[in-house]
């Protein structure tokens, strides 16, 4: 199943990203997993949250530039080698990451990682193929 | 439809006896009735035995702005004053007002001039002209409803504003033609959508368009969301208002009314006469004008001059559609750059909406250095950096060919660019010069 992450723009600026989680922490949501990529001038924050578009909104009320992406995240158990098999599966079947970042445990034994993926549909169907968990909500 | 073909369509040759006679006289008006003019003659030397040709009159001193203040509100009369039976002035929001002064005649000929306006747009005695141009010391509603009443045309004086009533009387009474500033008319576009008015289904065909700069882009908006052809007209209050310069059909630059007004192009640094195509300063002087005539006045608007035979058959001067004042200009590295040509260069680019800010400075080099400051809105906005990096330099390169200047450009958030109600503030020099 695929989740919803917001983007948002971030001028490389003191105190946005506290403007931004002020935002989230108002609209009274739950951040799961968050990234950020960075560049000289901007940013661009990425989250995964309990109501994505509740939080979505209250972000572009406060004057924000946002984008929802549909991303996978991938459960994957908590003990070595499993990230390189889930990979290993990936890349012998052609799937292209763009970017990916790990996210707040679900429980004690699993984790959860969040993957941007070039075609999402095929990447669903790897996933179903190899029986990988997916989550479709925190 | 041409008005006037016997000056519309003149010979060259014929033009160019008609303007030295005409501009021969008015020199000599300046020097004999107007002190301001007197005074300036002889600081610069020059007298009305020094015009012999039109080239002559680069000799004769300029017109500014400042002028017009200085002597405000009759010093630059050139009539007895119960000659005047109308007076205009710009709403002097920059400061003291410039006053336009008119007689009978001057009136006449401003009738004439917007009756060539209006039928270079395609209107007829059986058009009906919805005129939402401001009535009063404006100079653009009186200047249409002459015009209008001149080609005997039916013309409702709506004066600005009050949309609902615009659109419920362009509905009623069938308006052929528009005439607005070309942002009232996506305004009302705006407007009819969000009430549910189907504006394109309405009567209106054309629309005369100006009082303010726009572009071949906003052109292109109008005449798609209002179903009708837009049609640029220029003028300004100083120089009797609209009716110096409008499109024909071809829309392939904006025919002066040459036996009216004298255009000329000059450098805006040096004030050197450029010739025809190079792009300067536009300069007008009053070949007829008897209440406030004035000699080579700098509008301080940028275009060039072409001339030649049109495809609608006029035979006057066309310049090129404005690109700017030359209050805006930045000198950059010593290329001359508007930032309307940076707006249209960003409009070119799917998806940017033109909210930007350019800011030049000296960096180390002591190289001036540009930087472009381009709101991220949601349409460009990626959750990748690579796509927002191509964007970045995709910008950059359309800069280099377009304009021919290297510019570095910052992706800013929205609404981080101040917003004015009136003119957007769109350069900070740091330069210190």
């Amino acid at each position: 199943m695929r989740i919803q992450q917001i983007s948002v723009f971030l001028e490389n600026k003191t105190g946005r990203l506290a403007d931004v989680t002020l935002l989230i922490a108002k609209a009274g949501v739950n951040i799961r997993a968050i990234s950020i990529a960075d560049t000289a001038d901007f940013g661009i924050l990425r989250l995964i949250v309990d109501r994505p578009l509740e939080a979505a909104e209250a972000i572009s009320r406060g004057g924000f530039t946002t984008r929802m992406t549909d991303v996978l995240a991938i459960e994957i158990p908590d003990k070595p080698g499993s990230l390189a098999a889930v990979m290993e599966i990936f890349k012998e079947t052609g799937v292209n990451i763009e970017y990916l970042y790990a996210s707040l445990e679900k429980d004690a034994s699993t984790a959860v990682v969040i993957f941007k993926v070039e075609d999402i549909d095929h990447c669903l169907k790897i996933v179903a193929d190899h029986k990988l968990s997916t989550i479709d909500s925190f | 439809m041409i008005w006037n073909p016997q000056f519309e369509c003149q010979s060259s040759e014929e033009r160019k006896l008609l303007q030295l006679a005409r501009l021969k006289n008015l020199v000599e008006t300046l020097h004999s009735r107007v002190a301001f003019y007197r005074d300036r003659f002889w600081a610069a030397g020059v007298g009305p035995r020094d015009l012999e040709s039109l080239q002559d009159i680069s000799a004769f001193p300029f017109t500014v702005k400042d002028d017009l203040r200085l002597t405000y509100p009759y010093g630059l009369l050139a009539c007895p004053e119960p000659e005047i039976e109308e007076v205009h002035m710009s709403s002097g929001t920059t400061g003291v007002p410039v006053v336009d002064a008119y007689t009978r005649y001057d009136v006449e000929c401003w009738e004439e001039a917007m009756a060539r306006t209006l039928s270079g747009a395609g209107a007829t005695r059986h058009d009906t002209v919805q005129n939402c141009y401001g009535y009063g010391l404006f100079t653009g509603g009186l200047g249409v409803h002459y015009g209008a009443k001149r080609i005997g045309a039916n013309i409702i004086p709506m004066s600005s504003g009050n949309t609902q009533k615009q659109l419920m009387v362009m509905r009623d009474f069938g308006s052929t033609i528009l005439t607005c500033t070309p942002s009232y008319a996506l305004f009302m576009a705006e407007e009819a959508k969000e009430t549910g008015f189907d504006i394109k289904a309405m009567k209106v065909r054309a629309g005369c368009f100006g009082a303010e700069p726009w572009s071949e882009n906003m052109r292109k908006q109008i005449e798609a969301e209002l179903g009708i052809d837009a049609f640029d007209i220029y003028g300004l209050t100083e120089i009797t208002g609209p009716g110096v310069a409008f499109e024909c059909e071809r829309k392939d630059g904006l025919h002066v009314n040459e036996d009216l007004f004298y255009p000329e192009i000059v450098d805006p640094e040096t004030g050197r006469p450029l010739p025809d195509g190079e792009k300067g300063e536009l300069v007008l002087t009053t070949l007829v004008k008897e209440g406030t005539p004035l000699l080579r006045y700098r509008t301080r608007d940028v275009t060039y001059l072409a001339r030649g035979t049109c495809g609608c058959g006029r035979t006057t001067a066309r310049i090129h559609r404005l690109y700017g004042r030359t209050d805006d200009m930045l000198i950059i590295r010593g290329v001359n750059v508007f930032p309307s040509q940076i707006e249209h260069a960003l409009i070119e680019i799917e998806g940017t909406d033109p909210n930007y800010l350019i800011a030049v400075d000296r960096g180390a080099t002591h190289l001036d250095e540009i930087e472009l400051m381009v709101e991220v809105k949601r349409e460009l906005f990626s959750d990748e950096t690579r796509t927002l990096e191509t964007l970045r330099s995709k910008i950059e390169s359309v800069m280099k060919s377009k304009l021919g200047i290297t510019l570095r450009v910052k992706l800013v958030e929205p609404k981080t660019i101040e917003r004015s109600v009136g003119k957007a503030k769109r350069v900070i020099d740091r330069r210190a010069i």
